[in-house]
């Protein structure tokens, strides 16, 4: 789109505090934003496909792909043997993920070979063709057998302790122990995961991978092909979603593409069905959570100990720091004043599981609010007022030993308290307690539950390494710029937010900052666009990146103009140069004759942060971010189905850069959440077959789904506590758990059934049918028959 | 297999085999990228296209049933440069995220602006035989077809009712 400058405007379109629209929009509602597989395939293109093993566990004993290759359209069949460097993928590097495994199958569903052929219909059909057989081994698909300290895991454990929670425990007026069961999640991004390698001259490849991580994916393509990483170039303009699944997980598809095609010198391209990528790639971890709490009379919590077990699958993938997050998150906005936290990352015959938004964060928040609402049921009181009993000291607490986490980072920004005020106050919420008290009284099938949750989640990637981004800013003779950072746009709008940045620096409209893919030969040894840290990080490395090229215009313009540097200032569109303005586009011209450079790399490194997890002590997280929910539902206990009929939602994501973008991401993490407690369910058959493995089966929540009242608020007074990008705060994760409430409103009608004498101790998902039998169970608990 | 389609208004000569779905003839075959491929198994509503005025899942129809059929596709709905008045709705209300499952979702918004005013009544309509009103929750069942997962459904819904009602979409 043309357009000229307005050199008179009071601000810039689209500078930082907008609602600018998604860079992409006008694309996305025509059809016309390109995902890798709308792109113009190159001539000859290749289409593969992926064997899958038909056996939870077992050895490999012959292997017949004759008549696979000799199927109608077929140019080659690849096996672990044709991985030309290392057959592994491991992403921590622990050497227990191959690209094909040889002859050790570890769970049902795991890549043995790859089919290419000249179509996509063609790699299909002959994949079935493949005669396999197997020495069958037992296995292992489900955690609740185990033994989360004795049994195999993927990789090591972290304990977390503060103070001896055993004695606090055993010295505590009160105790209560128990299991809470978690369900894990299908990422169910709506593009599936793609690859299209396209070979060049010499060791070259390029692939056009749907990635989160394109740096780890050229890394791994080099090892897999065993060329150095500069001969591989990994890009990605957007993806369909994302959510952590192609955190890891694009990394199969993409080796095996550009296997195949250095191979046969053609381009190649992987898009598994939507059943294979089910099947094949790692999901939200599934948890176990026993927790043994004490407490007084009054519901203070004096101890906690709680072991956290974690279906991982049959490798590490990022099993290590999803359960570590777990354990970062097991105090939500509580504060333990003993406590100790184990996790077991345990070793199963599923598919490995991964990233996925939260990134165990939520399963650890959701056994904290277990405790609290053992405690709250244990004492006959609303688990609100438990809630806030326990909350982290307020900021400045004289009393400040009531601020210091499980591993020893003292809260410094708390803002829960407000939070959790102003919605009680917007939401009604005592009026309402006592009105669905009434509506319960009067009501014999139907019954109502409300719940106020809160949460608190910790900011920054917690392998301290990670916490880094660059950026690459080129100014053209014409004033327009061209941005390029190591993020990646997965519809969240991190391209727009950090446009946002640079046009705000450099004071010029934002459509004269041209947004570019992301890709490894611009920005390097980039970080997974994960843990709520895209705009924090890129946002800031974009930003240095344009302060550079600024800095030398001010430098140009003081002594071509001979002012000094503060009479220099950047007004929309134009500069003012002591008593002159000039265009922005003029200065850069006269700039680039006078051979200043107009491009630059910015870099940035997250401040403060340090962790060392062998003591289980640090400052992992740079910041918190803040928000709460309260929802309202109706159950059916006959049937146990119900709806929700209310929620309302207080977030805060500092000073927002964006705040339509914000609050879409707000809404949809809640949705996100609430689809996650509720009616994501996976299963897997006696033969370790995941069963649910297409939309038929798998439910996510669909419009009809979202509460029939949702009120969304984005709080409008917070700002960063510390010098993040323009005092605002990640916003990717934390409104994911928002979907607590729904879970614990769901448990609050459960509990009616035995007038909330009873913790109804609620798995997840709360599908119809579990919460039905959470009622059954209760009734015959209250009618003096234990079911338990 | 010979297949004459009009597409967006356009005549088109298909020439495929006979179990080529549409969504295949218009994204292999007819270039026309717009319509998503989700799952393939008509539960995502990506794919969804508009057929002689009624939405359809193109993964789930072969292309040569269409014979002399009219396909509507997202990019015969508008164009970057014009709109379709649920489109900008669209745009206004951040009526999505990652994008992939909005073409379908526009394709089924503007066909079932039709059902409705066809006087179809939906699951949730309390009366089969009146003229529904367009309410939230009417929209929310009648979309209740075409997933997105990034959940921008509050938005999406609030699109539609922008446009509801009003002669131009």
């Amino acid at each position: 789109m043309n357009h000229t400058p307005d050199l008179k405007a009071a601000a810039i379109k689209g500078g930082v505090a907008t609602d600018q629209r998604h860079d992409s929009a006008h694309k996305h509602v025509s059809g016309t934003a390109v995902y890798i597989d709308d792109m113009p395939e190159p001539a000859g293109t290749l289409h593969g496909c992926l064997g899958l093993a038909d056996i939870a566990h077992g050895t490999i004993t012959a292997m017949d792909l004759s008549a696979v290759r000799v199927a109608p359209g077929v140019v080659a069949v690849l096996t672990g043997a044709d991985v030309p460097g290392e057959n592994d993928i491991s992403p921590t590097g622990r050497h227990d993920e191959p690209i094909l495994t040889d002859t050790l199958v570890q769970f049902h569903g795991q890549p043995i070979f790859a089919v290419i052929a000249e179509t996509r219909e063609a790699a299909r059909r002959a994949c079935r063709l493949a005669k396999v057989e197997y020495d069958a081994l037992p296995f292992v698909t489900d955690i609740g057998a185990l033994d989360p300290l004795n049994d195999k895991l993927v990789t090591p454990p972290l304990t977390l302790k503060r103070g001896d929670a055993a004695d606090a425990i055993a010295a505590a007026p009160r105790r209560v122990s128990g299991r809470m069961r978690i369900g894990g999640q299908d990422h169910f991004y709506l593009e599936g995961h793609i690859a299209l390698a396209i070979p060049g001259e010499d060791q070259d490849v390029t692939v056009y991978s749907s990635t989160q991580h394109p740096s780890e994916v050229q890394h791994m393509v080099s090892h897999a092909l065993g060329v150095p990483s500069h001969a591989v170039t990994v890009e990605i303009r957007r993806m369909g979603g994302g959510f952590g699944g192609k955190e890891t997980q694009s990394n199969q598809f993409a080796a095996i593409a550009a296997i195949a095609a250095k191979k046969l010198n053609r381009a190649v391209k992987i898009r598994p069905d939507r059943d294979d990528d089910m099947t094949a790639t790692g999901k939200r971890h599934d948890f176990l959570v026993d927790y043994e709490v004490g407490f007084d009379d009054e519901g203070n919590i004096l101890g906690v100990d709680l072991v956290y077990a974690a279906r991982c699958g049959f490798s590490s993938d990022l099993s290590g720091p999803v359960t570590d997050r777990a354990l970062f998150h097991c105090d939500n906005a509580y504060f333990w004043p003993a406590v100790k936290a184990v996790s077991a990352p345990l070793y199963t015959n599923t598919v490995s599981n991964t990233a996925f938004r939260g990134f165990g964060g939520p399963q650890g928040m959701i056994g904290a609010e277990r405790v609290i609402d053992e405690v709250a049921f244990a004492v006959g009181k609303d688990p609100l007022e438990i809630r806030k009993l326990n909350f982290y000291g307020p900021n400045g607490d004289k009393n400040g030993d009531r601020n210091v986490t499980p591993y020893h980072q003292t809260v410094e920004d708390n803002i829960v308290h407000r939070i959790v005020a102003e919605l009680e106050e917007s939401a009604d919420y005592a009026r309402r307690r006592r009105q669905i008290a009434a509506f319960n009284a009067n009501s014999r099938f139907i019954k109502r539950g409300l719940a106020l949750t809160p949460v608190k989640f910790g900011i920054s990637f917690t392998a301290t390494h990670y916490n880094q981004a660059g950026a690459l800013v080129h100014v053209y003779t014409d004033g327009s710029v061209h941005l390029n950072h190591g993020g990646t746009e997965m519809g969240q709008g991190l391209y727009v937010k950090v446009a946002q940045v640079v046009a705000e620096e450099f004071q010029i409209d934002i459509d004269q900052v041209k947004i570019t893919a992301t890709t490894t030969g611009k920005v390097p040894n980039t970080s997974a666009t994960a843990a709520s840290s895209g705009s924090d990080l890129n946002g800031m490395a974009a930003q240095n990146a344009a302060r550079q090229i600024k800095d030398r215009l001010v430098d140009f313009a003081a002594d071509k103009f001979q002012v000094a540097a503060d009479q220099i200032v950047f007004l929309p569109n134009r500069v003012r140069i002591g008593n002159q303005e000039i265009a922005f586009a003029d200065l850069v011209k006269m700039a680039y004759f006078a051979r200043i450079q107009l491009s630059a790399a910015g870099f940035y490194k997250t401040p403060k942060i340090h962790w060392d997890r062998d003591k289980g002590e640090g400052h992992p997280f740079y910041y918190f971010a803040y928000g709460a929910s309260c929802s309202e539902v109706s159950v059916d206990t006959l049937t146990g189905e119900y709806v929700v009929e209310r929620t309302d939602i207080l977030h805060e994501t500092g000073r927002s850069l964006n705040r339509a973008i914000d609050l879409g991401q707000i809404e949809g993490g809640f949705i996100q959440g609430m689809g996650w407690l509720t009616t994501e369910e996976l299963w897997w058959d006696d033969k370790g077959r995941l069963r649910t493995h297409a939309p038929s089966t798998y439910k996510i929540p669909l419009a009809s789904d979202r509460p029939k009242i949702f009120n969304v608020t984005l709080a409008d007074w917070p700002e960063a506590f510390e010098p993040t990008i323009h005092r605002s705060k990640a916003v990717g994760e934390p409104p994911f758990m928002l979907g607590m409430s729904v879970f614990h409103a769901l448990s609050d009608a459960v509990a009616s059934v035995a007038d909330h004498r009873i913790c109804p101790r609620l798995d997840a998902p709360a599908t119809p049918e579990r919460v039905l039998m959470a009622m059954e169970r209760l009734k015959g608990e209250v009618a003096g028959v234990s079911k338990r | 297999m010979k297949t004459t389609l009009t597409v967006n208004g356009q005549l088109r000569h298909l020439d495929a085999d006979p179990r080529t779905t549409l969504l295949d003839a218009l994204r292999n075959h007819l270039n026309l990228t717009g319509s998503k491929k989700g799952c393939d198994h008509g539960q995502c509503g990506a794919c969804t296209v508009i057929v002689n005025g009624r939405r359809i899942n193109s993964c789930l129809s072969l292309a040569c049933m269409h014979d002399s059929d009219e396909v509507v596709t997202i990019e015969g709905i508008g164009t970057p440069e014009h709109l379709s008045a649920l489109q900008q709705a669209f745009v206004s209300h951040d009526g999505f995220q990652c994008g992939f499952c909005t073409p379908g979702q526009i394709c089924s918004a503007t066909a079932m602006l039709d059902e409705v005013e066809a006087g179809w009544p939906s699951h949730v309509s309390a009366d089969v035989t009146a003229k529904q009103d367009l309410t939230v929750e009417e929209i929310s069942e009648r979309m209740s077809g075409n997933l997105c997962r990034c959940s921008a459904y509050p938005n999406i819904v609030d699109a539609i009712m922008d446009v509801a009602g009003s002669a131009k979409r």
